[in-house]
């Protein structure tokens, strides 16, 4: 044991001997490394900031929310089945919580109805187009998964007597208030005056999908009102006491729908409920296609960078072949010249791993400086994988000549001129 | 377990000096060349004692290199049987040939074989990092052994910054280091100029009278008439063994 460990100094000992007299050759080696690692952690970072930004989307729809709507959230082929399917009304939802409030044991808290329309804002002369501009309750406070920046959301009193206030997202505030605070001053929400009284925090969004930096919450009444009229379509957010029960809450929440809208034993539902799951069952493939194929990609740079560590190893076993005879006479194993090369070669390859992913770190820290809206998320992870793969190639790329090297016989090596 | 450091005087007798350390018996050699067999060696027994200064002679092509290999157990026989201090060397593996190597045998090479880069000092270490000695007691014992060879004030010097005769004091130093049981010369003094060689012979003479065990390999008939017993090989047999 004591053996192997004198036997890993001496080698590292020789390493960095080697690399301080080959100094050229060993920088243009480690240098296809550090071009390799730099490909593959910069892909890192990026897929780990699409991951993280994806996740924060889906969980703005709440991961212990169903949501009652028209129509599913996968792609329906037979859509002449869906198309005439009653609308889904705020009225619903008043139905539905009697229903779940006469059920024992319901694994349902609460539905929360919401009617949305987009439309255009305006304040002084600033105006924002294309806002999701949804109406709602106070209940919606109990899945609302952002927080506030300020202010606060509607009381379910200003909801039911329709009271012209509204909350902002994020952007939509950041636009029409460059400077000073939205809260307490006057925007038009369709031409119509709405008074801010919240405005939500910032949250990213991931391939521009749900977010709410780009949204408008205004009272369902205030909605109804000013915005929509009573008969328009909406859905309804149902939330779930227990999300390690989701798909039970789900069944249930289907029968009581079936309920409301009195349907018959074997008749179709005239709904559908969806779960954020679906979602991401959806979304998932998506992901990880991108990531497999971008880390394949940067992995041929990275595959160059091993390509030239074994030639350069192989150079090194062949110009020290009487070293090695020299070394075997006196007593080196098979082991020892193996671990030698080995040592060598990731040695060569970690300088190279350790620049790669210093590089990274820097160029990750100055594009989220100079940009913070890119999905960048550099990881002490990503370090020590960065390190670890770099170390692998070195071994990896080793092993060949180290091992030709180890089986030298010591008669022919040290006849080698 | 003899001490080759300590101040003894060998007896002055004739052989057997000591206990058999290396016994040879009927060895053949053969390689391939392409389609052509080579017979290097057809049928050497050969025994050496502890305390013996052997000189192996004979011409290129006489097979001396081939025996040289073979008892220094970087090669092993075709056939014939191979005792080295009782163990049969034809059945060891690779890792055991390398482990008698570091123990029992010190190599003295005409061209050194000095690693460049590394100061006298951790070349001379090098075989006890083979043998897993702690670094404490490597370092004393390598300086203990360039001391024994006159080098005691040149250990932190690389081999380009030593004398052709200092490099080959280091590889000799090199050699004993371990404490082997035989010291494995080829043309010691092949490299050196006549006045070195003559150097070298004498320090390999006190070695002799501090009880090692010393094998010269050579072509060179004064550097054979140092030793106590020559062997003569010519087309892979003993054609003579003779006390001097």
């Amino acid at each position: 044991m004591s053996r192997l460990v004198y036997e890993l100094t001496e080698a590292f000992r020789i390493a960095f001997a080697q690399i301080r007299a080959h100094k050229m050759r060993s920088m243009l080696t480690a240098l296809g490394i550090i071009i390799g690692i730099v490909a593959v952690t910069l892909m890192g970072t990026a897929i780990r900031g699409m991951d993280v930004t994806f996740e924060n989307s889906l969980a703005m729809l709440g991961d212990d929310v169903l949501y009652v709507q028209k129509w599913p959230w996968t792609d329906p082929d037979d859509w002449w089945n869906y198309v005439n399917r009653p609308p889904i009304l705020a009225a619903d939802a008043r139905t539905l919580n009697r229903v779940i409030a006469g059920t024992a044991n319901s694994l349902l808290e609460v539905a929360i109805p919401v009617v949305s329309r987009s439309s255009s804002i305006k304040y002084a002369g600033n105006q924002v187009d294309n806002v999701f501009t949804a109406g709602t309750n106070g209940d919606y406070a109990r899945i609302l998964t952002v927080d506030f920046q300020e202010g606060r959301l509607f009381t379910n009193t200003e909801a039911d007597t329709g009271r012209p206030v509204c909350v902002l997202g994020f952007d939509v505030a950041q636009a029409l208030f460059p400077r000073g605070s939205p809260v307490g001053q006057s925007v038009l929400i369709r031409d119509q005056p709405f008074r801010v009284i919240g405005v939500l925090a910032h949250q990213g969004s991931f391939l521009g999908l749900f977010s709410f930096d780009s949204q408008a919450l205004v009272p369902l009444e205030a909605f109804q009102k000013y915005l929509g009229g009573r008969g328009r379509g909406g859905e309804l957010r149902v939330k779930v006491r227990d999300k390690a029960r989701m798909t039970e809450a789900q069944d249930e929440l289907i029968g009581a729908m079936r309920r409301v809208r009195g349907q018959l034993p074997g008749e179709r539902d005239n709904f559908s409920v969806n779960a954020q799951q679906a979602f991401k069952q959806q979304l998932d493939p998506i992901e990880h296609g991108i990531a497999i194929a971008g880390l394949f990609i940067t992995g041929l740079a990275l595959f160059v960078g091993a390509i030239g560590i074994m030639n350069i190893t192989f150079v090194s076993v062949k110009e020290r072949t009487k070293e090695i005879g020299t070394r075997k006479a006196l007593g080196a194993r098979r082991r020892t010249i193996l671990l030698q090369f080995l040592i060598e070669s990731a040695s060569v390859s970690l300088i190279g791993g350790l620049i790669g992913t210093g590089f990274t770190w820097g160029v990750a820290l100055a594009l989220s400086m100079a940009l913070p809206k890119l999905p960048i998320e550099f990881s002490s992870t990503l370090v020590a994988v960065g390190l670890v793969v770099s170390a692998g190639t070195g071994i990896i790329a080793g092993f060949a000549p180290a091992w030709g090297a180890s089986r030298l016989d010591p008669v022919v090596a040290l006849r080698y001129e | 377990m003899s001490a080759p450091f300590a101040p003894q005087t060998a007896p002055r007798i004739t052989r057997p000096h000591g206990p058999l350390v290396i016994a040879i018996e009927n060895v053949t050699k053969l390689y391939q060349m392409g389609a052509e067999t080579i017979h290097a060696l057809r049928g050497v027994s050969l025994e050496i004692f502890r305390n013996e200064y052997l000189a192996i002679m004979g011409p290129s092509g006489s097979g001396k290199s081939t025996l040289m290999n073979m008892l220094g157990c970087l090669d092993t026989p075709t056939a014939g049987r191979y005792e080295f201090t009782g163990r049969n060397v034809k059945a060891m593996t690779d890792d055991e040939l390398a482990d008698i190597r570091n123990r029992e045998i010190g190599f003295v090479f005409q061209t050194f074989n000095l690693l460049p880069r590394a100061t006298a000092l951790r070349n001379v270490e090098l075989p006890l990092i083979y043998a897993g000695m702690p670094p404490p007691a490597r370092q004393e014992r390598a300086l203990q052994a360039l001391e024994h060879v006159g080098l005691g004030n040149r250990v932190h010097h690389k081999p380009n910054e030593l004398s052709g005769g200092q490099r080959q004091r280091v590889a000799i130093a090199r050699a004993l280091v371990n404490h082997p049981s035989i010291i494995l010369a080829d043309e010691p003094t092949g490299n050196l100029d006549s006045q070195t060689g003559v150097e070298i012979m004498a320090l390999f003479e006190e070695l002799y009278e501090r009880g090692n065990t010393l094998i010269v390999v050579t072509h060179e008939e004064d550097v054979a008439r140092h030793s106590r017993r020559i062997v003569r090989l010519r087309d892979g047999l003993i054609e003579s063994d003779e006390p001097l």
